[in-house]
């Protein structure tokens, strides 16, 4: 069923890009070319999380213990990291990927198959790195901003990057599909449980939530394709026009 | 074993290799920024009301610690964009009120959540004569290290906050499409409106 959700997901994004092209037009945005849609898309997110995520997330974190749950993300984590190793070494960042690469191994060997992460104790520090980033680094713009269905905040680099990084996780270890589903599953309720206060925090802070978590999104990636530390934009300046036109 | 006397060891190199190069560097902004935020974080380790979620008390820490290092007017200024030299002074002031309430209440909702956080500085890249500089931080807690960046500026001797960057994103940039959204579509007092209401519903829930 996961597999049959991943293969229906390519034409989806197929057919996202073919309507932001053509959306790209009427564009209010350069940024954001398809934004009636996107929005459309984001509600029924929202939706589902309010419906579904949300109290599945809360519900795992007032139910598990918390020693259980740090193991179930120390788990996910350390898969994660591998990826991450991979990636800084196509980005041509041997010494971090070294770095990334001795984090696998010593929670690996030392913390119980990645249950617990001895590295974090030792000062090895986690830099999550994805295929995304990797593009980026050699130069792929971004692209439109995109959400997708289910998956959330992406645009048109993160889009194409996502069948290569899916390849990647711990349900794709598995041909049992009931399996995959339940690996995928607990993963994203670990993701949504860690992301909890954050969410409550953007309920507060947000004029409109949908335009908050778009460009919070696009900065966030932008600086984490230049690790932190990306070089300022041109028009980030005090008097920027801030409306070209009417928003 | 050995591997964490080794790390402790490199660490400890690495800590006693660097200090001194950040002293002399240190001239106040770093500085700065190290004493807020440790003062901030030993008031919040030793105050049970503050991280069971007292919104008054934290805003009373936020207002005698922080504001006071940051040029809030700018900070505003800079989030409403060229609108601003079309405002009025009571417009102006206004938005710079309903502004402060909903960023302190942002970093109360933060501050909530802190526990065991330490902050640690990046080397300061600055020269001796610059009068404005990036102050890069991380705090470090349980899970991942957490980006937390400062623009400061200088002002006579001292140095002020005017940006913040939340794990990438520098929050006056944040607001500044979303303030134009609203202007562009209810005008300054329609985006006033929005924040006060915003603000309100925020205080009661």
């Amino acid at each position: 069923m996961k597999r049959c959700l991943e293969r229906r997901l390519i034409p989806l994004a197929a057919a996202t890009c073919l309507i932001a092209l053509t959306g790209a037009a009427q564009a209010q945005s350069a940024k954001d070319p398809i934004e009636g849609w996107n929005r459309a898309v984001f509600g029924f997110n929202d939706g589902l999380d309010a419906a579904l995520l949300k109290p599945l997330a809360t519900g795992y974190k007032a139910v598990v213990p918390e020693l259980v749950r740090n193991g179930v993300s120390n788990v996910f984590n350390n898969f994660g990291d591998g990826w991450s190793a991979i990636n800084q070494l196509l980005q041509g960042k041997p010494v971090a990927a070294a770095q990334m690469a001795m984090r696998v191994a010593t929670n690996s060997l030392f913390g119980i198959a990645g249950l617990f992460d001895v590295a974090a104790d030792l000062g090895i520090e986690r830099q999550p790195e994805d295929f995304g980033q990797t593009l980026g680094r050699w130069g792929l713009p971004a692209g439109p901003y995109l959400v997708l269905p289910l998956l959330g905040p992406s645009s048109l680099r993160e889009t194409a990057a996502l069948p290569v990084d899916m390849q990647w996780r711990p349900a794709a270890l598995t041909n049992d599909s009931a399996t995959q589903v339940g690996l995928s599953a607990l993963q994203l309720i670990d993701v949504r449980a860690g992301l909890l206060g954050a969410s409550r925090i953007l309920d507060e802070i947000a004029l409109d939530k949908y335009q908050f978590v778009r460009d919070a999104y696009l900065s966030r990636r932008r600086s984490q394709v230049y690790d932190g530390d990306p070089p300022d934009l041109p028009e980030a300046k005090d008097d920027a026009p801030a409306t070209p036109g009417k928003p | 074993m050995l591997f964490k006397q080794a790390f402790t060891a490199l660490s400890m190199a690495l800590t006693i290799g660097l200090t001194p190069a950040v002293a002399v560097a240190a001239t106040a902004p770093d500085a700065l920024i190290k004493q807020i935020s440790t003062e901030v974080i030993d008031t919040v380790k030793s105050d049970k009301a503050i991280q069971g979620g007292d919104v008054a008390k934290i805003i009373a820490l936020v207002d005698t610690k922080v504001m006071p290092h940051v040029n809030f007017q700018r900070m505003t200024a800079s989030a409403v964009g060229r609108h601003w030299r079309t405002a009025t002074p009571e417009q102006q002031k206004r938005l710079q009120d309903e502004f402060k309430i909903l960023i302190v209440r942002t970093y109360a909702g933060a501050l909530t959540q802190v526990k065991d956080q330490t902050v640690q500085l990046k080397p300061l890249r600055a020269a001796a004569e610059d009068t404005e500089v990036v102050v890069r931080t991380e705090v470090k807690g349980k899970g991942d290290a957490i980006q937390l960046d400062y623009r400061l500026e200088k002002s006579g001797s001292d140095w002020r906050i005017y940006d913040v960057n939340v794990l990438g994103v520098w929050l006056v940039e944040q607001y500044r499409s979303s303030f134009a959204q609203e202007i562009g579509s209810v005008g300054i007092d329609g985006l006033i409106a929005k924040l006060a209401e915003r603000n309100k519903s925020a205080a009661k829930g």
